[in-house]
């Protein structure tokens, strides 16, 4: 399969390049793992898009993301990238299925939750421990939870956590929440949140399922067990950028670097989103991430059919 | 029933559940899912896909676990999309989460080799 622009990940980053690409006048396509939408579509509540002055669904957004980017002719091929080269003047990537090649590449494929790194996390994965609240919430309804983080999808999904829940214990390793302030203020007089700051999880417990989250405070060493089924980890993400290995450079934690307009260390290929390194990563500024991208990605097309005339 | 050679997910719930997938002659793909449940709507289009690729080798059933508490509980689901594959009436293989359709593949193989 070959394309002008191949956008690997069909989040609101690559949606949105995949759109400008097409609307440009240029074949573009976006190869996705699963199906269109990224985290956007997980979150239970967008409260700070512009132009939707309601609050909106990640899911509903995510949907219609992807309805304007097919109106545009935007394919969406199912696959995932495991390799990407640069050759002369084209970029090849490589899904289980295919072999894709494009004259320019924007890499899109955004970020996942990051582990806490504790006994019994992954033991109990699928069992009471959960990266994703609007996905499992409902198994726990009427029963008692822990959200671990403190930013603002930690705070925000607690709040969605306590409608289904009969409790949520908030545990943050600081003393104070990083989340927006008038989001804190919310969650903090939502009566089923319970607070417990400067703490660390040490510990999933239970056998068959969670039963407990074991806790230590980080100023006194105190310790303490909180009975729970449910733990919904959000400290953090981790870049989707492996497939990147020794062809693209990225930074320390994987993210990969960018100048202002998007371009990579390798010639064709462009980044946009989550998997940047940037100090923001939010829906806003992923979808002007994928404009950028997308217009970087036309203007190399443009100099590459100017050098074959 | 196995005679028909189903190309499209085949929705079961506690009253079909045993005879469509414990007493199935092939191994069976179950995707727990319910419709509140995003990742599950991320999931369905390969699941469908499945269908269509395996048609004949491999079972492929959809159960809600709204409407189907009681199995979901059975199987011990606390996180969906869950995709068991049963094969023989047991569980021989499960993943928990949306993952590509060449993860599913490959489980697929593994179950369809042993
Ligand atoms: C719980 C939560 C709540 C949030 N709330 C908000 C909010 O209220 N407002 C806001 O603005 N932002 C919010 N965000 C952040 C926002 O979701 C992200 O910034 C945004 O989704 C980033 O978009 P993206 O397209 O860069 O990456 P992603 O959304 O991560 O999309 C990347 C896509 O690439 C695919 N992919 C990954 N690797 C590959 C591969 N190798 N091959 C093919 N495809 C691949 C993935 O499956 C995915 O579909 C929230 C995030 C979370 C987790």
């Amino acid at each position: 399969m070959r394309f002008d622009v191949l956008v690997i990940g069909a989040g609101p980053a690559g949606l949105t390049a995949g759109l400008y690409v097409s609307r440009a006048g240029w074949r573009a396509a976006c190869l996705e793992r699963l199906a269109p939408g990224g985290q956007a579509a997980l979150t239970s509540r967008v409260d700070n898009y512009p132009g939707f002055d309601e609050p909106v669904s990640g899911f509903e957004l995510c949907r219609r993301m992807e309805a304007q980017a097919k109106r545009f002719g935007v394919e969406v091929v199912q696959g995932e990238a495991q390799g990407l080269a640069v050759a002369a003047g084209s970029v090849v990537v490589r899904s289980a299925e295919a072999t894709l090649r494009a004259d320019a590449v924007v890499v899109a494929s955004g970020a996942r939750p990051r582990e806490l790194g504790v006994p019994g996390e992954t033991e109990l994965r699928g069992k009471g421990v959960s990266y994703c609240a609007t996905c499992d919430g409902p198994f726990f309804r009427n029963q008692a939870v822990a959200v671990v983080g403190g930013g603002d999808s930690a705070v925000e999904e607690a709040m969605f956590l306590a409608r289904l829940c009969s409790r949520v214990y908030l545990v943050h390793r600081r003393d104070e929440f990083r989340a927006v302030k008038t989001v804190v203020e919310r969650a903090l007089n939502d009566t089923k949140i319970v607070p417990v700051q400067s703490a660390v999880v040490t510990r999933i417990a239970g056998t068959d399922g969670v039963e407990a989250v074991e806790v230590r405070n980080v100023s006194t060493g105190a310790t303490d067990r909180l009975e729970v089924a449910g733990v919904f980890v959000y400290v953090g993400l981790l870049p989707n950028s492996e497939f990147l290995a020794g062809q693209v450079a990225r930074d320390g934690a994987g993210y990969v670097i960018t100048d202002e307009d998007m371009l990579t260390s390798a010639p064709g290929v462009f980044a946009a989103g989550d998997v940047r390194k940037k100090s923001l990563r939010q829906i806003s500024t992923a979808v002007g991430d994928g404009a950028i991208a997308a217009m970087s990605a036309v203007r190399h097309l443009q100099g590459l059919r100017a050098q074959s005339r | 029933m196995e005679e028909i050679q189903a190309t499209k997910p085949l929705h079961v719930t506690s009253a079909t559940f045993d005879s469509e997938v414990l007493k199935s002659t092939i191994p069976v793909l179950v995707d727990f899912w319910a419709e509140w449940c995003m990742p599950c709507l991320m999931v369905a289009p390969i699941v469908e896909d499945i269908a269509q690729d395996y048609a004949g080798r491999v079972k492929v059933c959809k159960l809600n676990v709204d409407d189907s508490q009681s199995l979901a509980s059975r199987y011990g689901i606390r996180s969906i999309p869950s995709l068991l594959i049963f094969k023989g009436g047991s569980v021989v293989n499960q993943v928990i989460g949306a993952v590509p359709k060449s993860e599913l593949v490959k489980r697929l193989e593994q179950v369809l080799r042993t």
